[in-house]
């Protein structure tokens, strides 16, 4: 509009556009034809007359085969699953009520209380997680799924909260007056009136939550030790791995199917997400 | 009224605050606790002051671990913020499968870090890189480049990897900021004689920069702490060259065992921390206020 | 100063045509008001000349060069928003300088004219405020203040009125027809307020679905409009339409409906002749009906039944019912009726039009 020639738009959009495209999704097409690569042509050299990066022309599943039966691999997606599920509801529940008390109610600690909340964003797990592994330890829940369902939520309680509280504020006052002044307590019309109007934000923040709870590695790193109980990320980084020798194959079998999930749920839910994570930016 | 408010506020942020009290806040204070003592795994060790924070200071990997730390830190977030900003200018416009676009551009950042990082790891192995075979093909090079091999390189294909990963969330995050700029100020500009860049420099940018602010104050905090990308790259290696933070703890405190240095070495990186926190409250006090 | 010559224009948006063939000459130093319905393409034809929208055919030219291909800062022109578009990070005083900086003037030149355009308009108290700080009209003279800063050759206005309240409308109104005759610069004014367009324009083009319609001095428009369209849009309370069918009997024309049935006034009758025995639409403005009196001659009054009546102040609204048609008549203040009661209307047998029912042109 603002603009000139045809080819002004090539040159200033189209090129830059279609690079950053190719850059940003070339490493998932190479997991993908890794995946189905025969290990006879995957082993070969980058300067080897034969290597043809682009394509396979005998794509196989054995590295599928091999790390779905020979491997834990449907062990760690379950365990994982169950994981960030467990975690995501935790936070959500706590974020939901914490998020409307911190918008709705007066009370002498509210902004106190809020910036407490966000001040946690100073203690990243990596500096907190050598003293957790001993409490985790001490607590009796070292190597099993509950020492993550239990700390997951501290880093996703604090977004869930600051995106409810952003939603709730959007909600007129006036709806949950218009329901006390119909009968309802202040419970009531939390839970009847206000809830429901702000479940498109509890969706975004749940799909963040679980998105975010796939993608934490540290802790799980370090909370678990049989192979039963890891989690996909870890299970994949330290169970495919024998030594030095690295199987390319399963691990980038593992690495996409790993990736599955999470872009499912995403990809049904992508407004959801978006809206998640700028409303956590601009809130 | 009110105190019935104060009431029930307590027992909505009571679930809140007492997961964090537990897993926050006691193993904060645990762990300053730890540093200043001499555990290893399986001792609890006694108290021995600030020993093993002068003990770290001496040891020349945790100086480069912290040079790395603030260098890896401060060169992606330039990067990222400029590739972010262009991609959430090129995104801002409207062209056909806009819809699309936006949702792939952002897997990077949606599929699990290590996963992808594993897909860069084999991009970059020195024997099969198809990077090799590109820079071969166009006849850059002759021999192998040793992406993660090569002390000089590590860092700077671990870069690569962490702006390639974090370019979608300030795309998008900045993309959200552009939208909420009136575009009747870009046609006011254009009518009131500035060209595509003076329109950018006068008008986009100091309306974007709260957004920008905010996006860039919370990934230098995640970046910072970064493991992940190390861990599975490079190790920390090669030869003790790309630690970070993060990754020398870890090394130091489960690795081998010394929890209390390790623990040390973590807490290390909370100064800068807060300073980056404290600026980031003041800030947003600031633009609220105003 | 300047001439503006549209000559065939054209915009389509894929399937959409927004603006159709439009032909339009501005004199310099005219202030031709753009009005119709939202959608009737007068904002894009705006834009086009701005430089903001591509033109898909035909030629915009400025003081007889061709602008087609120009980029707007190079145009010479400059715009008053609807929203004002003031930006919001600058002060007043560097809203207003803004294009004179991009422009490359000394900073002597430029603090001269933004300050003796902020006396003008009245703002030189606010030129250090930033724009959040003030009220509506503020910012409308703000804006206003940023566009004649400039000293452009042509005036482009989108709606500038429409966001501020009832009063401040007229007072602005006023003040904008003060500036411009000040002024002096040829200006396009786009608004869909008929007021407006009547109030401020040396010449009123009204557009509908992409089509200038009539274009031409606002009483013009008033009392000769070519169709239906026209009348109904131009005045208000809009034009009363009936459906009559056009009978010769006792020696001339009269129309007839339900309720009504009144004679054709000889001026009319030569054009309405060759409906006889049709239908044809009637159109008259509520001021051209008032109660009848004994001097009204029969054939021009008929019977009506008060449904609702509107006291104005310095005149009162009936809203009457002949037979099956309702209308809108506007009296004299000082007429007593009440609802449901009947009274006797009379048209003024100058001011009455008939349009033909299918093309809607006027008779």
């Amino acid at each position: 509009m603002i603009e000139g020639a045809k080819w002004k738009k090539w040159l200033w959009f189209y090129l830059p556009m279609g690079m950053f495209i190719l850059a940003l999704l070339f490493p998932f097409y190479w997991m993908l034809v890794t995946t189905v690569r025969p290990d006879s042509e995957l082993y070969r050299p980058w300067n080897h007359p034969l290597y043809s990066p682009f394509w396979t022309s005998h794509p196989t599943l054995e590295h599928v085969k091999n790390l779905l039966y020979e491997t834990l691999f449907g062990v760690w997606m379950w365990n994982t699953m169950f994981i960030a599920l467990a975690a995501t509801l935790i936070s959500l529940f706590c974020g939901v009520i914490a998020g409307y008390a911190l918008a709705r109610l007066k009370f002498r600690y509210a902004g106190l209380l809020g910036t407490a909340i966000f001040i946690t964003y100073l203690v990243p797990q990596t500096l907190l997680f050598i003293p957790l592994a001993d409490i985790i330890r001490d607590y009796r829940i070292g190597d099993t799924p509950w020492a993550l369902i239990l700390t997951y939520p501290t880093f996703l309680i604090p977004f869930c909260t600051w995106l409810m509280m952003g939603y709730f504020k959007t909600i007129p006052k006036e709806l949950e007056e218009c329901a006390r002044i119909d009968g309802a307590t202040r419970w009531q019309a939390m839970l009847y009136i206000v809830f429901p109007i702000a479940v498109p934000g509890i969706l975004s923040a749940g799909i963040f939550a679980f998105t975010l709870s796939w993608n934490e590695f540290i802790y799980a790193l370090v909370f678990l030790s049989s192979p039963e109980q890891k989690t996909v990320p870890v299970g994949v980084v330290s169970e495919l791995i024998r030594g030095d020798v690295f199987f390319w194959g399963p691990l980038m079998a593992g690495a996409l199917i790993g990736s599955v999930p999470v872009a499912i749920v995403y990809s049904f839910f992508v407004e959801y997400y978006v809206t998640g994570m700028t409303g956590s930016v601009k809130g | 009224m009110l105190e019935r408010e104060g009431a029930l506020a307590f027992w909505l942020l009571v679930p809140t605050l007492a997961l964090l009290t537990l897993f926050i806040a006691y193993p904060f204070v645990r762990g300053v606790w730890l540093s200043l003592t001499n555990a290893v795994v399986g001792e609890p060790g006694h108290f021995i002051g600030l020993r093993n924070f002068t003990k770290i200071f001496d040891d020349s990997i945790f100086r480069t671990a912290a040079l790395n730390t603030f260098v890896y830190t401060g060169v992606t977030t330039v990067f990222k913020l400029a590739l972010g900003l262009w991609l959430a200018l090129l995104l801002n416009r409207h062209f056909r499968g806009k819809a699309w676009v936006r949702a792939f551009i952002l897997l990077p950042f949606i599929i699990p870090t290590v996963l992808s990082t594993l897909a860069w790891k084999w991009m970059f192995d020195p024997t099969f890189s198809v990077f090799n075979w590109l820079f071969w093909k166009l006849s850059i090079i002759n021999s192998r480049i040793n992406w993660l091999g090569d002390p000089e390189l590590a860092m700077a294909s671990i870069m690569t990897v962490n702006v390639w990963r974090g370019v979608p969330f300030y795309a998008i995050s900045l993309l959200a900021g552009l939208q909420t700029i009136n575009p009747d100020l870009h046609e006011a500009a254009a009518i009131d004689g500035a060209n595509r860049w003076q329109r950018f420099w006068h008008v986009t940018w100091p309306l974007l920069l709260p957004v920008t602010m905010v996006v860039v104050l919370f990934s230098i905090i995640q970046t910072f702490a970064d493991f992940q990308l190390v861990y599975v790259l490079t190790g920390g290696g090669p030869a003790n060259a790309t630690h970070l933070f993060a990754t020398y703890a870890y090394q130091i405190g489960i690795g081998t065992g010394l929890l209390s240095e390790g623990a040390a070495i973590s807490l290390a990186m909370f100064p800068a921390l807060l300073l980056v926190v404290v600026f980031q409250l003041w800030y947003i006090r600031r633009v609220e206020n105003r | 100063m300047a001439k503006v010559l549209l000559k065939d224009l054209n915009k389509k948006y894929d399937e959409i045509h927004a603006v159709k063939n439009v032909n339009l000459e501005i004199r310099d130093r005219e202030f031709v008001v753009l009005v119709g319905p939202s959608g009737c393409g007068k904002t894009t034809t705006l834009r086009m000349v701005a430089g903001l929208e591509e033109i898909s055919s035909g030629e915009i030219s400025i003081d007889g060069r061709v602008v087609n291909d120009l980029a707007p800062m190079d145009r010479d022109i400059a715009m008053v928003f609807q929203n004002y578009a003031l930006y919001p990070h600058m002060s007043v005083y560097d809203n207003m300088a803004f294009g004179l900086r991009m422009r490359k003037f000394d900073k002597p030149e430029i603090e001269r004219r933004v300050r003796r355009s902020a006396e003008i308009l009245g703002i030189h108290a606010l030129l250090e405020r930033k724009p959040r700080q003030l009220s509506g009209g503020q910012r409308q003279r703000v804006a206003l203040g940023r566009a004649i800063v400039r000293n452009p050759r042509v005036f482009l206005f989108d709606e500038p009125l429409s966001n501020l309240d009832a009063a401040l409308r007229v007072q602005m109104r006023v003040e904008l027809k003060r500036l411009h005759n000040r002024l002096e610069t040829t200006a396009i004014y786009v608004t869909h307020d008929q007021v407006e367009a009547m109030t401020l324009g040396d010449r009123v083009v009204v557009m509908k679905d992409g089509v200038v319609q009539q274009e031409g001095e606002p009483l013009e428009l008033y009392g000769r409009p070519v169709n239906r369209f026209v009348a109904s849009f131009i005045g208000s309370p809009a034009m009363n339409f009936v459906e009559v069918a056009i009978i010769p009997a006792d020696g001339g024309l009269w129309a007839d409906a339900a309720g009504l049935r009144i004679k054709i006034p000889s001026k009319k009758q030569e054009a309405v002749q060759r409906y006889a025995g049709r239908r044809v639409v009637l159109g008259v403005r509520p001021e051209a009906l008032r109660v009848a009196s004994g001097a009204d001659p029969a054939e021009y009054a008929f019977d009506t039944a008060v449904e609702v009546v509107e006291p104005l102040g310095n005149e009162i609204l009936l809203d009457v019912r002949a037979g099956a048609h309702a209308m809108v008549a506007r009296v004299d203040p000082a007429t007593r009726v009440r609802v449901h009661e009947k009274v006797r209307l009379a048209f003024d047998p100058e001011r009455l039009h008939f349009f033909d029912p299918g093309s809607e042109a006027a008779i």
